[in-house]
């Protein structure tokens, strides 16, 4: 058994593109993700019956199957809703990469609802109260006194679940997406050196994702302090 | 293909086999079942003790422990998957040997109980650690003070606690293990995401069969949810809030 490590330098530009393609969509995921997932978090702390009852349903059904199973419904059904939506003659075509972005939003919006309600909750009663008795209306209660302090409450716990969505994003292996492991496996795949390959990428994501939760881990002991 | 949903497919016969396509399903429930009953049975034992070691007074051991934890908890495990079928048998001889000329099935079914396993062993760990340290460190000093030796105190005292109070994050852990054996797909087990593929190629209904899909898996997570549940009932601590008691 001979090892040729001399593939990892020969293929570096092309796994570098597949390694921004992966920052590109735990970035675009995590900020989409927040954003729906406030929304939903937002809806499910509703007073409004339907409104809760549709934003828990949907956070439980996302949180009980599998990333690899809703990767796979998105990717195969989103051509054919596109096609329902525009009536067009065939079903559009948009590509692996866009499919996964699009999943991965509605994916994680479901755990950042979670994180965003356990922050909003987290919040003295007090403080919604002395908004509307200073008259601000729920929208500007939400937006200027409720969600700063949730969202800064929650910064360590968002940063460690963006962590797990970096890790997971590697999962859209399964719809032949090419990401960071995608561009890996397909020169292990080519080249025959799947030793080689696999364990290039494991060290490249046990260094980044033990150095990013190290600092969270440092940023969580420093917002403990300020309270 | 258009949306013309017709549920009669899961009773079609598969081409070329008498088989019919519920039958295929099943087989993929058989399997992701049997992936993640394995290896949360190895999880369970494997976390426990390193979570325990994470706690003593030997240095070496919390060392040992957190090093666990950080090394399974920082690769994804879609990674891990394809080191532990692609990678690890080349660096030990008689393994490859085996897998070569095993059933294919086998050595995949070997790679995604070890994968999972150790991969939950990490996170099972970190919460009996923090169940552990969760509870007051009077008794730990008070085991102490009885004369107990290390090993006694954590027999006695302070284990039958800890593991009451992980029920709960265990039970969420299960739930992750049955979702995340879907991974094993990847390394080619035929498991039940597998399966729902396979049957939406074979016949273009992928709706029906990814609907199925979807709804097996929740009937799993709440069954697991309820068994869970009635451990913890049964197991509750009498005088805490979850024990009802005054």
């Amino acid at each position: 058994m001979s090892f040729d490590f001399d593939v990892i330098g020969r293929s570096l530009p092309y796994l570098w593109k597949g390694f921004l393609y992966t920052v590109e969509l735990t970035a675009i995921a995590s900020l989409g993700g927040l954003f729906f997932g406030t929304l939903l978090a937002l809806g499910r702390l509703s007073p409004i019956k339907p409104l809760s009852t549709i934003a828990g349903g949907y956070v439980n059904l996302m949180r009980s199957i599998p990333l690899v199973l809703v990767l796979f419904w998105f990717f195969f059904l989103m051509p054919q809703v596109l096609q329902l939506a525009t009536g067009g003659e065939r079903p559009p075509q948009i590509g692996a990469e866009r499919t996964a972005i699009i999943t991965f939003i509605m994916f994680e919006a479901s755990y950042f609802c979670e994180i965003m309600r356990a922050g909003i909750q987290s919040i003295a009663k007090g403080q919604a109260h002395s908004a509307y008795a200073l008259g601000l209306t729920y929208g500007q209660a939400m937006r200027l006194v409720i969600l700063p302090q949730a969202l800064r409450n929650m910064i360590p716990v968002l940063l460690t679940q963006t962590i797990i969505l970096f890790q997971d994003t590697s999962l859209v292996y399964v719809i032949s997406a090419t990401d960071f492991t995608g561009a890996a496996s397909k020169i292990a795949q080519r080249d025959g050196r799947l030793v080689e390959m696999y364990l290039f990428v494991a060290v490249v994501y046990f260094v980044l994702c033990y150095t990013l939760s190290y600092t969270v881990k440092l940023l969580q002991q420093k917002i403990a302090v300020i309270r | 293909m258009k949306f013309d949903l017709d549920w009669g497919v899961f009773f079609h016969e598969i081409p070329g086999g008498g088989d019919r396509y519920a039958d295929l399903l099943a087989s993929g429930i058989a399997w992701t079942l049997a992936v993640s009953a394995s290896a949360w049975v190895i999880a369970l034992v494997l976390g426990s003790v390193i979570g325990t070691i994470r706690t003593t007074d030997r240095p070496w051991m919390v060392r040992l422990g957190d090093g666990w934890v950080e090394l399974f908890r920082n690769i994804p495990l879609l990674v891990q998957m394809f080191l532990w079928y692609f990678v690890v048998p080349e660096f030990i001889a008689p393994l490859k040997r085996w897998v070569v000329q095993a059933d294919p099935a086998h050595a995949q079914f070997l790679s995604a109980v070890l994968c999972l396993a150790l991969f939950t062993s990490a996170r099972v760990a970190e919460q009996v650690r923090a169940g552990i340290q969760s509870l007051p460190r009077g008794q730990r000093y008070a085991g102490m003070a009885l004369g107990l030796t290390q090993p006694q105190v954590y027999r006695f005292v302070l284990l039958p606690m800890a593991f009451r109070i992980v029920i709960p994050p265990l039970t969420s852990e299960t739930m992750n293990l049955i979702k995340n054996s879907s991974i094993a797909l990847t390394i080619g087990l035929a498991e039940l995401t597998f399966r729902s593929r396979e049957m939406g190629e074979y016949t273009f209904h992928f709706f029906e069969a990814f609907s199925a899909a979807t709804l097996i898996y929740i009937a799993i997570a709440m069954t697991a949810n309820r068994v869970m549940a009635l451990i913890e009932r049964k197991t509750a601590v009498p005088g805490t809030i979850a024990g009802g008691g005054k």
